[in-house]
């Protein structure tokens, strides 16, 4: 391919073929070579772009230019005037319907640029059993420029700058969690990756661990070198055997190059990580009863202070982070904190990946800017509502969290944006709804999981999710009355002040949220039996009071 | 090999620009094509083992050499599992959905040996890798 400094890439997809676009390619090669180009100037037919409705299309690179809907005419101003003189074929470029702008590049038009992967950026493109496939796409460059370098605080300057949230579901700035641990004076100090996920639906971290192992490894060795940790623990459920497997391999491979190990790139940091099995309840990816069951304790929670980052495993400072978290770091060291920073929004940086699922096209895994609204997740991505039907409502947080609707379709999401209309970025599930649902059975099955799910060591979560799951089952049963309303209302708001860990303190979340969005499919199951007039006409029966 | 220092590390990284440049834009000077199949547990549930055992086997029956099959994570489309991304030299990678074992003596046929991808298995690819 000597000499050639131009390629011009022409559809071949059926849709572009249908229009014209072989003709395309033919005239371009005829004028190529009556200009007498064709020693410099390449065309390649290439398949579907995939923005076939656009067709043909036609793609200059290196110049990254876009045209659509290209007629074979269009052929004798691509080359004389893009090819030859350097000057964009202003006519020819996309033109985005709502606001008429031109854009010329492939990343600019709408259908391409909605997602951009830094987390799952190896996912399905490497072996993940291979180390080499991942050191050849840039990998373990991070932890050998971190280690060699660069000093712990340049890389933890890096870290803090870059304004990467924990991708846990609590939002906490990675690298002040990494800071405090550093800060404690301890010999011994470890750091842990939380990869128990459980929250129904979601597979965001088993996705990562199964497609690109080696970047947590590298992520946890970079913080382990931050902290002044020379041990990590990977805390994933038993019930992911594959990210296991292929966790293992990596493990060994990454010793075998002596990546993991002593004096890693000939420094004198050594590091290596096990591996611990958790037996699936959801109570142990809270990170002290996750650290109690590494120490082959309980896996209840405890009272925060101490946090782990002062006293976790057996008692030495430990940092917890999530697996998408650590899947940031290495992008985060390689690009820089500014490149990172440079996207999302003020005070969430980067980008989420979430589990689309539910009443949705498109179900699977996407990696979205902060700052993407749910419109644009569940149309522009997502592809829509299944069967052309409504869209009711979302459930974002998992059981910790609450149901959107209609109204905040256009609200930019980020940790804080979410908090403010009463749910939460959680670790990244997303269930979608359709008018056929009906959100207090809704609420009912989370409250369910919850209560399997608790663990029993505080009161107000152990009897009170049960007692609020038992007036549920009234009220769909159509037994239930306003008091009965009124009852799990109060009951809500006791449970969320008086629990111990955040599972307790979460758990009525998709209640409060219904109740709140969907009051009137609360009072659906109830008035026919004793308040026909619904609740305008309701004389509280017991002592309880309402507090909202 | 121990790798010892970051120089180490980055020699073997250039070693393997012409696997990248295939990978990543269908480009270089690889001479292989390669076939990578989504081996998540999500693919594997929907009958990803199966693609890859048939792409094993009817590539060697068709005698094609230099083609590989490489297993690999998931991309995200679960509504189109199995997925399977098809890399040759000089081509745009294709990804394709629904490649059940039925599809997979098409794609072969079709795009692998005749260069023509199959366009009503095409996914269309709507992220960027950062
Ligand atoms: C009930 C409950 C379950 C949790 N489950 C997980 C989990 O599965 N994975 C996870 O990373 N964090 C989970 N967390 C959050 C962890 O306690 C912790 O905040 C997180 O691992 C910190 O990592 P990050 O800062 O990187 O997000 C859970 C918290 C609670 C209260």
């Amino acid at each position: 391919m000597e000499g050639i400094r131009t390629h011009i890439l022409v559809c071949g997809g059926t849709g572009c073929m249908a229009s014209e676009s072989e003709k395309v390619i033919k005239n371009l090669g005829l004028i190529l070579k009556a200009r007498e180009y064709k020693e410099e100037v390449k065309i390649v037919q290439t398949g579907c772009f995939g923005f076939c409705e656009q067709g043909p299309i036609v793609k200059i690179e290196p110049d990254d230019v876009f045209y659509v809907r290209v007629s074979p005419k269009d052929a004798k101003d691509i080359i004389d005037e893009h090819v030859i003189k350097g000057r964009i074929v202003e006519r020819l470029l996309y033109k985005e319907p709502s606001n008429e702008n031109t854009i010329n590049k492939q990343e600019d038009i709408p259908f391409y640029k909605k997602q951009l992967r830094i987390a799952l950026r190896n996912c399905g493109l490497i072996n993940p059993e291979d180390i080499y496939e991942y050191i050849a796409l840039g990998g373990y460059e991070a932890l050998g420029k971190a280690l060699t370098e660069m000093t712990k605080d340049a890389v933890l300057d890096e870290v803090k700058k870059s304004g990467l949230r924990g991708r846990g579901g609590g939002g906490f700035p990675t690298g002040l969690k990494w800071e405090i641990t550093k800060k404690q004076e301890s010999d011994v100090k470890f750091i842990i990756c939380n990869a128990d996920e459980g929250d129904p639906g979601a597979f965001m971290d088993r996705s990562i661990l199964e497609g690109d192992p080696h970047a947590v490894l590298e992520a946890m060795a970079i913080g382990a070198y931050v902290i002044g940790a020379d041990k990590g623990i990977i805390y994933i459920r038993a019930e992911y055997p594959l990210a296991i497997e292929r966790l293992n391999i990596a493990l060994k491979q990454a010793r075998d190059v002596g990546l993991l190990g002593k004096n890693i790139f000939g420094t004198n940091f050594n590091f290596d990580i096990d591996i611990k099995f958790g037996a699936g309840a959801f109570v142990c990816g809270e990170e002290t009863a996750l650290i109690n069951s590494c120490e082959g304790k309980r896996g209840e929670p405890n009272y925060k202070p101490p946090y782990p980052a002062e006293k976790g495993y057996w008692g030495h400072p430990t940092c917890v982070n999530n697996v998408e978290t650590f899947a940031n770091i290495t992008a985060i060291i390689n690009r820089g904190a500014q490149w990172f920073a440079s996207i999302g929004t003020e005070k969430s940086k980067g980008t989420k990946v979430f589990a689309l699922a539910g009443k949705i096209n498109n179900v699977g895994l996407v990696e979205v800017p902060m700052g993407i609204t749910l419109r644009e997740i569940i149309y522009d991505i997502g592809g829509g509502i299944q069967g052309g039907r409504k869209f009711k409502a979302l459930q974002t947080g998992g059981p910790s969290g609450g149901v959107l609707t209609e109204d905040n379709l256009d609200t930019k999401i980020d940790y804080d944006s979410l908090i403010e209309i009463g749910s939460m970025m959680g670790s990244g599930g997303m269930i979608v709804m359709d008018e056929k649902d009906n959100m207090v059975n809704i609420a009912k099955f989370y409250l369910e999981f919850t209560m399997d799910e608790s663990c029993g060591r505080c009161t107000p979560c152990r009897i009170g999710t049960k007692r609020m799951y038992e007036i549920l089952n009234k009220i769909t049963s159509k037994k239930g009355t306003m008091a009965d309303l009124d009852a799990l209302k109060q009951l809500c708001y006791m449970i969320k002040d008086s629990s111990l860990c955040g599972l307790g303190q979460t758990a009525p979340n998709p209640v409060i949220s219904t109740m709140k969005h969907f009051w009137h499919e609360y009072l659906a199951f109830i008035k026919d039996v004793d308040h026909p007039q619904g609740e305008g006409k309701y004389v509280p029966k017991n002592k309880i009071g309402i507090k909202s | 090999m121990k790798i010892k220092s970051i120089d180490e590390l980055r020699k073997i990284k250039e070693q393997y620009q012409d696997f990248v440049q295939l990978r990543k834009q269908g480009e270089g000077n690889s001479e292989h094509v390669e076939v990578l199949v989504g081996m998540a547990t999500c693919g594997i549930s929907s009958g990803a083992r199966e693609t890859l055992n048939a792409f094993v086997t009817q590539l060697a029956k068709e005698k094609i050499v230099g083609a590989k099959v490489i297993s690999v994570g998931c991309i995200g489309y679960c509504h189109a599992e199995p997925t399977v991304q098809i890399n040759i030299k000089g081509q745009k990678p294709i990804l394709y959905g629904n490649v059940t074992e039925a599809n997979v003596s098409k794609i072969i046929e079709q795009h692998i040996k005749g260069g023509k991808p199959v366009e009503d298995l095409v996914l269309q690819v709507d992220f960027e890798r950062a």
